[in-house]
Parts: structure tokens; sequence; C-alpha cells
């Protein structure tokens, strides 16, 4: 139906060799996009230990932080501000959030916060998780909460942090 | 052929057993026979007759038992319909499918043993998960997906019997249009469906998190969607053949994959229950299936060869093309997206995820550009177009694109890749729109027909492509919806106390108190939400917590108005015992319905595109088709 001249024949060999080409420089580009997509956009799950050990390289990065609010630790403050200590029996973590904490917040439990760690000393959190066991018990007194468990429940259980409004 | 009788057989007795299985599993479900092994895990006398026949596919071993039915019923239909076609080519098919059967059967009777006796029977059970009884949803939704997933196996079946026997034509394709779309729609609308679940449970507000389960579902949708389109250029022009094979095998092994993925334990989400050996079974199956398929590819090389060639031309065959590139892209950027923490920590033990961010940032753009060229490629001829006809083709479209991105500016829009996919969304818009009108405004005036009489003529001669537009036009609605609804929102978290009210857009909300309901299987605190928009009383949203006896933390449900517009949607973080305060989480989300409405539409396209074209029934009724000639027909 088109009125044009027939086409220049392409020779197999030469389409072949700029397709391989085209696809090679394609795919590199696409994997060097990709690995830069991922590496920026890591979420490390961490106890309040590895916290502690990871020094520098904790400030800046995308935390999803897990352990057992310590007790004593729970300071309400202005509006719905809130404080308290994530500890894993060795080390603690002081944590400054500005989330509704959920239903089942409360001294004792495992709790899983996503932020970043600031150069203050604190853990800025924007998303507070208590963690969902499958266990179908009440945690008895002075048990701890294994904060890798914690952290395990809590994948999967994604949460979208809304745009809002301008 | 005796052979090719014996294996139907075979498929028919496999089909009957998988049904009498799953009776037998419902009829110990529905009786409380705890001495069942799968009964005494998620069965319970507290929870309703439906909760305990959902319970079939609720937790692991059920949920195998139940894949087995659906691969049952589809490998009988897939055998039964093809009883007398290709009798060269369909015993291979057959025989692929029964050896998936075969791997699924192993499953149920090794180690997943939904049927094992146990000597003391408890007298009551936990019941299933407590989010899986939360919403009718999830009646519907793990059957469709299902029905999806399993499904890919009969497409996976032929393409494996067409490398076998080098029949790649009419043989393979014909059979293929019919059972790459039977699944690839039931996992369209189950993936969705599953969002809606999402949406209306988990009360995060959203209905899409790139969890490694969505991913799961979305993988092999991907890969199978760009599998129809490059068949359709296979079907054309005699090119791709290896691309399209290879497409439908990844397909299957992505479902596997898939599988091994959620119900394996690797990940802990939601929708993985449990950890067993299942997961090392399946893993060894994919394996198996994956040196099967590479071996396939290897040695059939030669049957590959394409028949015809493409020219490098700015026409319809390139935005093919580009289609499966971008397709494979997205599939690539997801899967890395997904697999990769696990590959870390298998590798050094540290736990961590890709973000959220991540996936949007690959996906938005991919998403927008296939938006774009669902409109560019169906505007453009086959062939090569001349500059004349590209213009014509190509210009008319900017219209709607420009009206689209108007009344998106007039709205409020403000986000960039939101303006790019609703000037994309008016472009394909109106081409789509186009090609579903014209065939029928042709008829009118030629035929003087009235306008039902035309579209009923339109779409029983030319289904297939009708259906195809249809589906374009679901997916450029929910490409649209989308784009608006994740990036337009509106949300607020606080702590409100009784008789206190919170302003959130035009709405006014205020909280009255909280209600106690006592429900069969579970304790429910209601919070009542008194919701004004200006004068205008619109009455109570009652977001809730629901308390089960078998879990210590209570799950809130949370309570959405919807309307064309936007979402009202409101979830309860905390209540106070006394109803003093409650933790409140509301949103507007904008067009969220449409994503509903498009995804019906996708169905119903896919749907249209099953039932058989009249005019390939009456070619067929003349004379037996030539292989691709009887196709082109169809077109």
């Amino acid at each position: 139906m088109s009125s044009t001249p027939a086409p220049s024949t392409w020779s197999a060999s030469r389409t072949r060799w700029l397709a391989l080409l085209a696809l090679v420089v394609a795919g590199a580009g696409f994997v060097l996009i990709t690995a830069g997509g991922i590496g920026e956009n890591l979420v490390y799950y961490w106890g309040p230990s590895e916290l502690q050990a990871a020094g520098a390289k904790a400030y800046g990065a995308t935390i999803r932080l897990g352990g057992q609010v310590a007790k004593g630790s729970v300071k309400h403050g202005q509006g719905s501000s809130l404080e308290f200590d994530v500890v894993d029996g060795a080390q603690k973590v002081r944590v400054r959030t500005t989330s509704v904490p959920p239903q089942m917040f409360r001294e004792g439990i495992g709790v899983v916060v996503e932020g970043t760690m600031t150069q203050a000393g604190y853990f800025e959190s924007q998303r507070l998780l208590v963690s969902h066991g499958n266990e179908y018990r009440a945690p008895g007194d002075g048990e701890t909460v294994d904060a890798e468990k914690a952290i395990r429940s809590t994948k999967g259980l994604e949460d979208v942090e809304g745009t809002q409004a301008p | 052929m005796a052979g090719w009788a014996w294996t139907r057989r075979l498929a028919y007795v496999y089909a009957a057993s998988m049904i009498a299985a799953n009776l037998l599993m419902v009829y110990a479900l529905l009786a409380r026979d705890f001495s069942v092994s799968y009964v005494a895990h998620v069965g319970s006398r507290a929870v309703p007759n439906w909760v305990a026949v959902v319970s079939l596919w609720s937790s692991l071993e059920g949920s195998i038992l139940f894949w087995g039915l659906v691969l049952g019923l589809y490998i009988g239909g897939a055998t039964y319909t093809n009883r007398d076609r290709h009798p060269e080519y369909m015993p291979w098919a057959t025989g692929v499918w029964l050896a998936c059967a075969a791997f699924f059967s192993f499953l149920v009777a090794g180690p997943a043993q939904p049927f094992l006796t146990i000597p003391s029977p408890p007298t009551d059970g936990p019941g299933p998960n407590p989010l899986l009884q939360n919403h009718l949803l999830m009646v519907i939704h793990p059957p469709l997906l299902y029905a999806g997933y399993v499904g890919m196996t009969i497409p996976f079946g032929l393409a494996a019997a067409a490398l076998l026997t080098g029949r790649l034509g009419h043989d393979f394709l014909r059979p293929l249009r019919t059972w790459l779309m039977l699944p690839w729609a039931f996992l369209t609308v189950a993936i969705v469906l599953g969002g809606w679940w999402a949406y209306e449970v988990l009360g995060w507000g959203g209905y899409w998190a790139w969890d490694p389960v969505e991913n799961a579902s979305f993988l092999p949708w991907l890969t199978a969607t760009a599998a129809f389109h490059s068949a359709l250029l296979m079907e054309r022009k005699g090119v791709l053949k290896g691309w399209t094979v290879t497409l439908i095998l990844a397909t299957f092994l992505l479902t596997i994959l898939g599988t091994f993925m959620t119900r394996s334990g690797v990940f802990n989400s939601v929708h993985s229950f449990t950890q067993s050996a299942i997961g090392p079974t399946i893993l060894v199956f994919l394996a198996a299936a994956t040196l099967f398929c590479v071996g396939l590819l290897a040695t059939r090389v030669d049957r590959l060869a394409p028949e015809g060639g493409l020219e490098p031309s700015v026409s319809r065959d390139t935005a093919f093309l580009l289609n499966n590139l971008l397709f494979v892209l997205l599939t690539f950027t997801v899967l890395v997206g997904t697999v990769f923490p696990l590959v870390v920590e298998a590798t050094r033990g540290t736990q961590m995820s890709v973000g959220r961010p991540y996936f949007d940032r690959m996906a938005v753009p991919i998403g927008v550009a296939l938006l774009f060229l669902m409109g560019i490629g169906p505007a453009l001829p086959w062939g090569r177009a001349s500059r004349v006809q590209m213009r014509q083709a190509l210009l008319p479209p900017l219209a709607a694109a420009g009206v689209f991105t108007a009344l998106g500016l007039l709205a409020g829009v403000r986000h960039p890749w939101t303006l790019v996919a609703l000037f994309c969304g008016g472009y394909t818009a109106q081409v789509t729109l186009g090609e579903l009108w014209l065939p029928v405004a042709r008829r009118m005036r030629a035929h003087g027909e009235g306008l039902g009489a035309a579209v009923s003529g339109v779409q029983g001669r030319a289904r297939r492509r009708v259906a195809g537009y249809l589906v374009h036009a679901g997916a450029v609605l929910a490409l649209v919806a989308v784009a608006v609804s994740s990036t337009e929102g509106i949300t607020t978290e606080v702590q409100v106390a009784r008789g206190e009210a919170v302003t959130l857009g035009p709405y006014t909300l205020t909280f009255q108190g909280v209600d106690q309901l006592s429900e069969p299987h579970r304790e429910a605190v209601v919070a009542n939400v008194a919701v004004r928009r200006g004068d205008r009383d619109l009455g109570l949203l009652q977001p809730r917590m629901n308390y089960y006896a078998s879990q210590r933390e209570p799950i809130g449900t949370p309570a959405v108005r919807s309307s064309l517009r936007h979402d009202l949607y409101l979830s309860v973080l905390n209540i106070d015992p006394e109803g003093r305060s409650i933790g409140l989480h509301a949103m507007i989300n904008p067009m969220v319905v449409w994503l509903w409405i498009a995804t019906l539409v996708m169905g119903l396209g896919g749907l249209l595109g099953l039932l058989p074209s009249r005019r390939v029934h009456a070619a067929a009724a003349l004379a037996a088709p030539p292989a691709g000639e009887g196709l082109e027909a169809a077109r």
C-alpha cells in the first residue's frame, strides 16, 4: 500500500552485527542503571547492635531497626511526637518519631522502626510497626524480643508514604 | 493413534482424581474432621462454613492440593478441546502437561501430605490466618490467581511441544491463542484483586507496594503480555519464533519461581505462611524445568529460523519489537529488585530489602513509554509508512493528549511524571477509541445499519481485534488511574479525641466515639467518624479493630467512601479502650475506582478474545485453511 520505493536491502550479517551491538550497549546501560538504582535504595534490616557496629556507615542510609521498646523509656511529646529506646539486650538506640503508634505499642513489645540515624545520635523514624508474631500468646514478663525475628515478621507488611498535597 | 488416545485418557483421569481429592478435603474441612492434619492445622469450629471452604487454599499444604485441582481442570479442558486437532502435535503438549502434573502430585503426596492422619486429634483448631478471614475478596482472589498462575502450564506445554516436534506454525499458534489468553485474563484480574484486597484490608491506603509476593504474580504477567505481542508478529511475519517460545517458557519458569518465593517462607510476608520441605522440592523442580527449557532451545535452534524479515522502519512492526524490549526490561528490573535481597542474604547473611523508590524509579519511565507505544503502534501501518502516512496517523491523537494534560493541570496536577502519563494516556486513548469506533462507523455508513447492529457485526467479524483494543482501553485507564492515585493523594495521621474534628481536603472528620461488636469468629471495636463535606452531612465511616481469639495483635479494617473522583479512606492505628481517642490515618486517594473499572474492561476484553471469531469459523467450515492463512483472516 506504500508508494515508496523498495528499501535498500540490508545485508543479513550487517543487520545482525548492528542489532548485536545495540543490544550490548542497551544491556550495559541498563545494568548500570539497575545497579545504581538498587544501591541507592537499599533498606538495611538491623538491630541496635548492628546499627552501632556500622558506625559512620549508618548515617544517611535507610534502616529498618528492629528490637524491643525499653521499659520506662517511652516519652510522649507535643502533638504526636514520641520518643523511646529500642534495645536488643546489648545495645540501645534512641528513637524519635511523629507517626501515630499502632494499637499494640507499649513498653516491652517488639517494634520495627524505619528511618535514618542522625548525627545528633538519635534515630529519626517516619514509620513505626509493631511486629506481628505468629505466636498465639502474649509475651511473658522479662522475655526479650529477638530483633531478627521482629524484623522478619514485618517484612512484606509494606507501607507507603502518601504524598502531601502542595 | 492409540498412544494419543491413552494420553488423553490419562489427562482425564488426572483431572478426575484431583477433583475427587479436593472434594474430599472440602468435606473434611466442613465436617471439622480434626484427625486430618490439614484440618487440624487450619480448621476451626468457630468459623462460618464459607471460611471453612476457603481454608482449602488458606495455608501451604491445602494450596498445593488446590493447585492440583486447577491444573487438572486446565489439562482436562485443553486436552478435550483439542482432542481431534493437531494429532502430530497435541500428544507432546499433553505429555509435558502431565509431566508437570506428576510433579505436583508428588508434591501433594510427598512433602505436603495434607491428608496425613493425626493419631490423637485435637477437639478444635486455630482457624485460618485472620487476615485471610477479614474480607470476602479472599474468596475470589486466590482461585483467580491460581487460575492465572497454574494456567501458564498450558502455554508452556504448547511451546515445549512446538520445539519438540518442530511445528511452530498453525499447530502451535492456534491453541496458544486460547490457552494463553485464558490464564492471562485470570492473572490480570487476580493481580488487581490482590491489590484491591490489600487496599480494603491492610489499611495502609495503597494497593501496590512492590512486595515480593505481588512481584511474584506480576513477573509472569509481564512476560505473558510480551509473548502475546510477539506471537502476533510471529503469526503475521513468521519472525521472532525463538523469542516467542522463550517468553512462554520464561513465563512458566517465573510462575514456578514465584511459587517458590511465596510458598517456601524465604520472604516472611502476609502470604507465606510457614517453612517446610516444600520449598526445596519446588526449587529442584525449577532447576530441572530451567535445564529442560534451555536444553530444548539449544537443540532446536535450527527450527527457529525466521521465514520472513523485518525492515528497520517506523512501523507497527517496530512498535511491536520495542514493546517486547520494554516488557522484558521491566521484567528484569522487577526480577532483580525482588531476588537481590535473597541473594545477598544467602551469600552474606545480611538482611535487607530493595526499597520502593528503586521500583518506582525504574518502572515509571518504562510504564509511561509502554503507554505511549500502545498509542503509536496501532496508529502506524504494518510494513513501511510514508511521511504523509506517518503525519496523518501520528498527529491527530495529539488533540486528546493535549486535552488530558490540560484537564490534569486544571485539576491541580503538578507532578511532572503524572502530566507526562496523562499526555501519553490521552494520545493512546484517542488512537484506541478510534480503532474501536472506526470499523463501526464504516459499517453504519456502508450498510446503513444502526449502532447496535454495527457493533455486534464488527465484534463478530473481527473479534480478536476488538478484544485487543478493549484490553488496550482498559490498560490506558488503569495506567492513568495508577499515575494519578499514586501521586495526587492527600494523607494525614493524627491522634483525635472524642468530639474533635480533623480537616482533610474538602472533608471534616469528627470522631464521635466507639461501639463494641461481637461476631462469631471475632470481637471488634468500631470507631464512629462523622463525615461532612462543606454543609453536607455524608454520614458515618466506621474503621475498626478486629480481635481474633487466636491472635495477640488486633487487625484493623479500614473504611472507604468511594466516588468516581476519589476515595476517602480512613483506618485506625489505635483505639483507646474507653473510646476517648483514636489514632486516625485519613487519606484522599484520587481515581482509585477507575483502576477497578479498568480491570473489568481488560478482563472483559480477554473473555471476548476467547470467543471464536465468526469469520474463522466460516473459513474453517469451507476448507481447512493452510497454515498461517486462516490466522491472517482473523485480523
